[in-house]
């Protein structure tokens, strides 16, 4: 079945297995492999991507065909002209992260929260992503990382616009 | 040039992770790679009467299927465990021994097409009677295991210490408890399911594996030593691993199978454990039984210890201790006291449960003796009636006493047990804390407070002491400095998010006075990495740390020579202060290391070996003993039994810190799993031999929410035998905290007469403990 995606501004048209799960399309057929599969049952989150620049999904609990139409962000979306998003810049900054397999489907529910969420407290923040488990953190530093990104995006109102926006459009060759 | 030991740096590894960039082993694919999918029993014990291929071998795509039968033509049946006393069966052949024991391969030219055709091969099956509990199994009234020699199901006794005096010195103590603490079966789940792409090169006879592995260099051995293939033909690289806490030590059916699947197809095949393959099949821990009796005056000295304990390993004892050692570092039973007296003992047994006995993130079975003696001393502070504080206060080895051997064979390096734990009883307010419950208690609030003050033995070797497959348990590090100053750093370990491209660099700057940004850090590939035993058993820091240090120092020592023909001076008259070679008593006369490293390259010595570089295997005099006093404050409700944890703080002493951030975030880490283990996390089997938490959503793992906020602070007490004064921490806080929850729940339910709950405490557990003692 023939699916037009776009994925981190780029349009895709592809023919795809109707069972292929949105994770193997963009780990498998676009090589986007920062969205990791850490379980069967939709439970650890490592998969998350951000739909329609809002919602947070699991895309291994989505087929490919479903995204037909829809635009996808994933973890490798996040940079723009060669700078940290800010949730990047603050997993970093506040050590978010030790093995980082979580780390990209952790960003993205964060993301997608921070659209709805501007300002979170501590418990909206726990509350956001406790469909993301993480083995290694013990989540004090996640929390800590996800509040000084909330800081930072509402106080830059350019960097808001720019991921409120879906980026440019191209077609690859 | 400034310090770079004991500095928060930001990780250099983050980069890449931030970005989806880094490399885990799903992420990697050969051209023409085929997937492997495996078939697995749906009972615990039974016979197999035949398997018939020919449905899944119809399948489009499907290039071949592999039994048991196929191995044992092949002499690959067996895989060895590491400690060398039993062997694990690659695919099951005349019996499967547990349920989702591994009975066929289907190798297939896409994922879906394996998991497709793995459906359609046909085994058939005659049940028989399972035993899953361990005190069953001592009766041998079935024999589980038809292929050893030895007819019974008892797998080895371990002893340790004098049983007679400690019996004597138990029966002639005024005051005596005795408790059965059970360490119940429970699983790390990292994030990364384990796998394999297994590479056979047909031109060149040469076998690289891909390898979710904390310890490449012995699996590259092993694999040596199960194939035949010479150890040269071998190349194994464990691309970034998400996460390992002992999961991804031993070897696995699945990758002996991929790589089988390679070698006679000559395509590379990749294998990936699913979630329920994981908590069904590979990495189970814990398991241990333990009757735990201690003795006492009445007024709390202690005079005895007495431990025994019955250990489930599951169907083959593919524990991976070192060999000597069946029952790993269990000896650190005594934790952090004086006995006058003490013996320990341990029985394993075969049930028809999957092969237990990894090392959870703990060096060996030290998780369950520091959880046995911490709950039991809180359960002997009972029977005294004293603070469980003040019990462990007066019986603290005490710092004049170091090195302190104990009745149990260990030399602890160091340690300053009283200081630590006065620290973390101020920064907690202990005092206005039992305050606040005693005024509790009156309204019927249960509220508690759970202490824990354990020592725990890391750090493997010492060789003499401590071998894996014979292997003795060194670690490496290989220090190339290039012309501009720059270098590249290899250690035989394997990081899984412990931050060694960080912490290595951090080493090897301090010790050369060279930018860590400056340095590459490189493991996992044994083509380039020295050998070393790798990273579990919290032994990174303490022996490649070491390696490392060592290994800069001799570089060290070579660039003396280089300043001294720069300087123009005799070697004896440089010295090596604030990071620079500077001419004895002439100030301003000096090189420094970035001049000395283009020196050797451009303008060496006459009659000197051009070029800065060197290797060191360490092999650690002794091990190294971290300790820590940790709190945890509790509150339960008495309708519904939710215990909520209000604060925990944790004061380790790991000696000498590298770097402070992350010794934190390995804190924070292992503390959430020391939370998950005390209150969710337990594999547990029904009669019938049923796996009952096969996935996420039945094996509880904590999110966010159900993680307490951590408070941490930090005494240090340098080990005196590592260069650096380091000892190691990534297993402290899942060693030292379990306890400290349960003795907090129990503190809390005390009023009520409730002595002792079994891990993991869930809220029915609780909530049926409050009622059975106020009905």
């Amino acid at each position: 079945m023939v699916i037009s995606v776009v994925v981190n501004g780029t349009r895709y048209e592809r023919d795809v297995e109707p069972r292929m799960l949105l994770a193997y399309f963009l780990r498998e057929e676009l090589r986007l492999t920062g969205t990791h599969v850490g379980c069967d049952s939709s439970s650890c989150g490592c998969c998350t991507v951000v739909l329609d620049g809002t919602r947070a999904v699991k895309s291994c609990t989505m087929f490919a065909v479903m995204a037909d139409g829809h635009a996808i962000t994933t973890v490798e979306g996040l940079e723009q002209n060669g700078k940290l998003h800010p949730l990047q810049q603050a997993f970093w900054d506040n050590h978010g992260l030790q093995c980082g397999f979580c780390t990209p489907g952790m960003m993205m529910t964060a993301y997608a929260m921070l659209r709805h969420t501007p300002n979170p407290s501590e418990r909206e923040i726990r509350e956001g992503i406790s469909g993301n488990l993480c083995r290694c953190t013990g989540y004090n530093n996640i929390v800590k990382a996800i509040a000084q990104a909330a800081k930072e995006l509402t106080t830059v109102e350019t960097v808001t616009d720019e991921i409120a926006a879906p980026q440019k459009e191209t077609v690859p060759s | 040039m400034t310090a770079t030991l004991g500095v928060p740096m930001k990780r250099k590894e983050d980069p890449r992770f931030i970005r989806g960039k880094g490399r885990y082993l799903d992420d990697i694919v050969l051209p023409n790679m085929l997937y492997l999918a495996l078939v697995h029993s749906p009972y615990p014990h039974a016979r197999i009467k035949s398997i018939d291929k020919s449905a899944a071998l119809a399948v489009t795509g499907v290039k071949a299927v592999i039994t048991g039968e196929d191995l044992n033509a092949a002499k690959l049946e067996w895989l060895p465990t590491f400690h060398g006393f039993d062997k694990q069966m690659v695919l099951a052949f005349g019996k499967v021994l547990y349920q989702y024991q591994e009975v066929a391969g289907v190798i297939a030219e896409t994922r879906e097409a394996a998991a497709d055709a793995a459906e359609l091969v046909e085994v058939e099956y005659e049940p028989l009677d399972p035993v899953v509990d361990p005190f069953e199994s001592m009766k041998d009234a079935v024999i589980l295991r038809d292929d050893r020699e030895e007819k019974t199901n008892h797998i080895y006794h371990w002893e340790v210490g004098k049983r007679d005096e400690t019996d004597a010195a138990l029966a002639a103590s005024p005051v005596r408890i005795k408790e059965r603490i059970v360490a119940p079966r429970c699983h790390p789940a990292p994030l990364e399911p384990c796998g394999a792409i297994a590479d056979m090169n047909t031109a060149t006879g040469r076998l690289t594996v891909y390898l979710t592995s904390q310890a490449p260099h012995v699996h590259r051995t092993a694999f040596s030593l199960v194939t035949g293939i010479p150890e040269d033909k071998i190349h194994i690289i464990s691309p970034d691993v998400g996460g390992g806490f002992g999961n991804k030590v031993p070897v696995y059916p699945g990758y002996v199978v991929a790589t089988v699947a390679s070698v006679i197809l000559g395509i590379p095949v990749k294998w990936v454990e699913s979630r329920t393959e994981n908590l069904t099949t590979t990495g189970f821990a814990r398991d241990y039984h333990m009757d735990v009796e201690l003795g006492a005056t009445t007024d709390g000295k202690l005079t005895a210890l007495k431990v025994s304990t019955v250990a489930d390993h599951g169907a083959f004892d593919a524990a991976a201790d070192p060999r000597k050692y069946p029952a790993g570092m269990f000896g650190i039973v005594t934790g952090s006291y004086v006995f006058p007296a003490a013996f320990a003992q341990v029985d394993a047994y075969f049930t028809n449960k999957p092969p237990g006995g990894i090392a959870y993130r703990c060096s060996f079975r030290v998780t369950e003796a520091a959880y046995a003696i911490e709950r039991a001393m809180d359960i002997l502070a009972s029977e005294l009636k004293m603070d469980p504080v003040e019990l462990r206060s007066l019986n603290f080895i005490k710092n004049e006493q170091f090195p302190f051997a104990t009745p149990l064979g260990f030399v602890y390096d160091s340690g300053d047990y009283e200081t630590t734990m006065r620290k973390a009883l101020s920064l907690i307010g202990y005092d206005d804390l039992r305050k606040e419950q005693a005024e509790k208690r009156q309204r019927g609030d249960l509220m508690g407070i759970g202490v824990s003050t354990f020592t725990e033995v890391v750090g493997a070797g010492p060789g003499k002491h401590f071998d894996i497959l014979g292997i003795k348990m060194f670690d490496s590090a290989e220090i190339r400095i290039h012309p501009t100053g720059a270098g590249i750093v290899r250690a035989g370990t394997r990081h899984q998010g412990q931050g060694h491209e960080t912490t290595w660099a951090q080493i090897v700057g301090e010790e050369l006075g060279l930018d860590p940004q400056d340095l590459l850090v490189e493991e996992g590939d044994t083509d380039t990495a020295p050998y070393g035993l790798g990273t579990y058993a919290s032994r990174s820091t303490p022996v490649a740390g070491a390696a490392l240090a060592l290994a800069a120092r001799r570089v060290r020592e070579k660039a003396r020579k280089i300043a001294a023909h720069l300087l123009e001076a005799s070697e004896d008259d440089v010295e090596w202060k604030d990071y620079k070679f500077s001419l004895k008593g002439v100030p301003g006369k000096a090189v420094t290391m970035k001049e000395v490293a283009f020196a050797a390259y451009t303008n060496p010595a006459p009659d000197s070996e051009p070029g800065l570089e060197a290797t060191y295997y360490y092999d650690p005099p002794n091990m190294t003993f971290p300790f820590g006093t940790y709190v945890a404050v509790v509150d339960i409700d008495r309708e519904t039994g939710a215990v909520d944890v209000r604060r925990f703080l944790a004061v380790d002493d790991c000696g000498t810190i590298i770097n402070p951030m992350i010794v934190e975030g390995q804190v924070h880490g292992g503390l959430t799993e020391g939370y998950a283990i005390a209150f969710m996390q337990e594999i547990k089997y029904d009669e019938a031999g049923n796996n009952l938490n096969t996935n996420f959503t039945e094996y509880l793992v904590p999110t966010a929410l159900e993680s307490p906020s951590w408070e941490t602070a930090r005494t240090v007490t340098p080990s005196p035998h590592h260069p650096l004064g380091a000892k190691g921490v990534g297993e402290s806080p899942n060693v030292g905290s379990p306890q400290a929850f349960v003795n907090a729940v129990m503190d809390a339910l005390s009023p009520l007469g409730v002595r002792h709950i079994d891990m993991p405490l869930t809220r029915e557990k609780v909530w049926q403990a409050i009622r059975g003692a106020t009905a």
